[in-house]
């Protein structure tokens, strides 16, 4: 610690700006720099949702002439909105990603109209014509990674019975849970995978149990779609099944079991966005893209991936980065036996029809209610 | 009942056991409640500034952003209480039921339900003109979170469950009521990725107290006190309740109806959260979903017992709770803090007021008027 920093200069700064607070803004200190605010719904160091994001502000703060501003469980209520004003009135932010769902609306909303001349980026929120020409949303094709992922866990697997720890069965992880086990099958036609719905984003004690009850039922690779994987990656390890990681690169956490992963790729696309704004470039409201677009990527093998299963989930990985490959092509069946995707009928990733997925297909065992 | 009452009230000695005296008893006494818990919180800051000081960091610094974001700026005090608002109504749902003696922490889930029972009612107006539309939303919430907490004090009085376990296990429950309903049968087809019931409309949106960004549960919030104060002290129910509260059986002994002072206590501290959970949907998120359960119900009990379970005393603490909150960002920002140092904060204050409890009384320079 440093007592040479409180010198009787910083006491009597302290008191003028207790005295004269009101009448100072902070902001216009550092008018050279453009301040970006980051807000996350959890911790930074999650090993999950928010470690991506994270890592996509780090990617930021190594460019010149970019200030980035964080901020920590903040919760979905009007303490967003009070952090962004917060970052716009005390910090001089003008470009801020207030990364979880929940953020969008009203939040986002109601602060895009409140300060129209500055920008806000979110994260899978659906852009419409309707909402500020101010605001914007972004996200990415992760399907296309959680794909390429379930072909390797398809090969690897020795009981043919993968499982996925999910936390709801909305559209964005059904549209995963689907891609995955539809990779499965091109690897072994017979694979099922068992899905477990713990009901919210971060449940660790429920995401042990599925786990070790999946496991329990003769699955030997585990996926899942929750906020910090890390529960999940190191229990599936130490009952010495295999894991496939979402996220995030979670090798780290289980060095042999892992085998590879889906995960975003923000440290590519927040530098992208960054140049767009500060060379007076309008950020598209409406952004989407998957490995081609470099917003996902696969985590590396790990040792356990064979040859045959490399081979495989790299030609399709190069399929889908030239962009011309189809995960959900007809016919597809649910598991209860309806046609969801008739014959001939070819879903690309920017179908609208994907973005509202409400079936499990056929190979998931599990509901969605 | 009443000449009882006023007998009693005559006597010394019976408000020896109730925690404040009303205004105008000794000043001395008054003197200690607002010196001991300000002396709890200065070592509470000194001590964090410590703790802070352990990672590098300068606690002047430290101490400054505190300020500067709670309360610093007219945008810093709007953020305070805009995170004060619904931790005052949370809070009365602790100390109320504490006149009683009983410890109901389930203030999260009579919020919830408070505000499902809103949304409903807001629902089933669809052509209602916005005044009477908030009106009913308002009481829905209020008996729905009235009706959970009496549940609480109900298995409590007829079946002698613990108030505090049923009340926090209550809490759950509501979760998954609100999850099933959200995502079931009252889910807006629309809203894909995050469940949500139908928005109530914008025209039905209570709007923030004029000239400022604060929504007006701030308002209610107060008036809720307030009113509470003046019913728990300047009553006759409330000083049955604190009779019952301070010795059960020389309130039964006098003939003071216990079972239905518990019933309606609880009613009134349920109606406080859920009215809590109202203005949320309100003023805030326009419909219900998982965001409601962002703990307000869980920070209401620290607020109450920081607060000594004094209703009055629960507005300060709660500005001072939003305070450090609103603060706690500037302190992520600029210090680059992890969020669970607020919470080390809170943990500190919340022991040192409770410890600074042994020194009511003891201390000579208040001793000596009565």
């Amino acid at each position: 610690m440093t007592f040479d920093k409180i010198s009787r200069r910083r006491v009597l700064q302290g008191t003028a700006a207790l005295t004269l607070g009101t009448a100072l803004p902070l902001r216009g200190a550092m008018a050279a720099e453009t301040t970006i605010g980051f807000i996350y719904v959890g911790s930074r160091d999650d090993y999950g949702y928010n470690q991506a994001h994270a890592a996509g502000a780090a990617a930021l703060k190594k460019m010149p002439g970019i200030k980035v501003v964080e901020e920590e469980k903040v919760p979905e209520t009007d303490a967003v909105e009070k952090t962004m004003e917060s970052m716009i009135n005390l910090d001089g932010a003008t470009l801020l990603f207030p990364t979880s769902f929940g953020y969008y609306n009203p939040h986002m909303i109601k602060m895009a109209l409140k300060f129209p001349k500055l920008r806000f980026e979110h994260c899978g929120g659906l852009w419409s014509d309707k909402d500020p020409k101010n605001a914007g949303s972004y996200f990415g094709y992760i399907d296309e990674a959680q794909h390429v992922a379930g072909i390797v866990a398809g090969y690897s697997t020795k009981s043919g019975k993968l499982g996925f720890v999910a936390a709801k069965p909305i559209p964005q992880v059904l549209r995963n849970i689907n891609a995955f086990t539809l990779g499965a099958k091109l690897a072994n036609p017979k694979v099922t995978t068992q899905v477990i719905f713990t009901g919210d984003w971060s449940m660790p004690v429920k995401e042990a149990e599925a786990t070790n009850g999946l496991i329990d039922q003769g699955v030997d690779v585990l996926t899942c779609h929750v906020d910090g994987p890390k529960t999940v990656v190191e229990n599936a390890a130490r009952r010495g099944a295999m894991v496939c990681g979402y996220h995030v690169n979670q090798s780290v956490l289980a060095p042999q079991a892992y085998l590879t992963g889906a995960e975003w790729n923000w440290e590519v696309l927040y530098p992208r966005f960054a140049k767009m704004f500060t060379s007076g470039e309008t950020i598209p409201n409406f952004y989407r893209g998957g490995l081609k677009e470099e917003i996902v990527k696969v985590s590396p093998y790990g040792p356990m991936v064979s040859e045959e299963a490399k081979k495989k989930a790299d030609e399709v990985k190069a399929a889908l980065t030239a962009g011309n490959y189809v995960i959900f092509k007809g016919p597809l069946v649910d598991n209860k036996g309806n046609t969801v995707v008739a014959s001939g009928v070819s879903r690309g990733q920017t179908d609208p029809e994907l973005e509202k997925m409400s079936y499990l297909l056929d190979g998931v065992i599990g509901a969605t209610s | 009942m009443k000449a009882d009452a006023d007998t009693a009230s005559t006597t010394a000695g019976v408000g020896e056991f109730l925690r404040l005296p009303p205004f105008g008893r000794k000043f001395g006494a008054w003197a200690e409640y607002i010196v001991i818990p300000a002396l709890a919180l200065l070592a509470s800051l000194v001590l964090f500034g410590i703790f802070v000081a352990l990672f590098g960091k300068n606690p002047l610094d430290l101490y400054f952003f505190m300020y500067q974001g709670a309360f610093g700026t007219w945008f810093s005090w709007q953020n305070t209480l805009t995170r004060a608002a619904p931790l005052i109504l949370t809070a009365l749902c602790t100390a109320l039921p504490a006149q009683l003696g009983m410890v109901i922490i389930g203030g999260e889930g009579a919020l919830l339900i408070g505000a499902l029972c809103a949304t409903s009612a807001a629902l089933a107006l669809p052509a209602a003109p916005p005044l009477v539309v908030d009106v009913a939303m308002a009481f829905a919430g209020m008996i729905g979170g009235g009706l959970w907490i009496m549940l609480s004090g109900a298995l409590r009085q007829y079946r002698g469950v613990n108030e505090t376990i049923s009340s926090l296990l209550l809490v759950y429950i509501a979760l998954a009521v609100l999850n099933f309903l959200v995502e079931g049968p009252m889910r807006d087809p629309t809203s894909l990725n995050k469940p949500s019931t139908p928005e109530i409309g914008a025209a039905n949106m209570i709007g923030s107290i004029p000239g400022t960004d604060v929504h007006w549960g701030l308002a209610f919030g107060i008036i809720a006190a307030v009113l509470s104060y003046i019913l728990i002290y300047h009553t006759v129910f409330g000083f049955a309740a604190r009779v019952a509260g301070g010795n059960i059986r020389a309130a039964k002994v006098v003939g003071l109806s216990v079972g239905k002072l518990i019933l309606i206590i609880c009613f009134l501290a349920g109606a406080a959260a859920g009215l809590a959970g109202m203005m949320e949907v309100a003023a805030v998120q326009g419909r219900t979903n998982a965001n409601l359960a962002a703990g307000y119900g869980f920070a209401g009990i620290l607020v109450a017992f920081l607060a000594r379970q004094n209703p009055l005393a629960v507005i300060p603490v709660a500005v001072l709770l939003g305070g450090i909150g609103a603060s706690g960002g500037l302190l992520q920002r600029r210090l680059g803090l992890p969020d669970a140092s607020v919470l080390v904060l809170e943990g500190t204050i919340f022991v040192m007021v409770l410890a600074s409890d042994s020194l009511y009384g003891r201390l000579g320079i208040f001793k000596g008027k009565s």
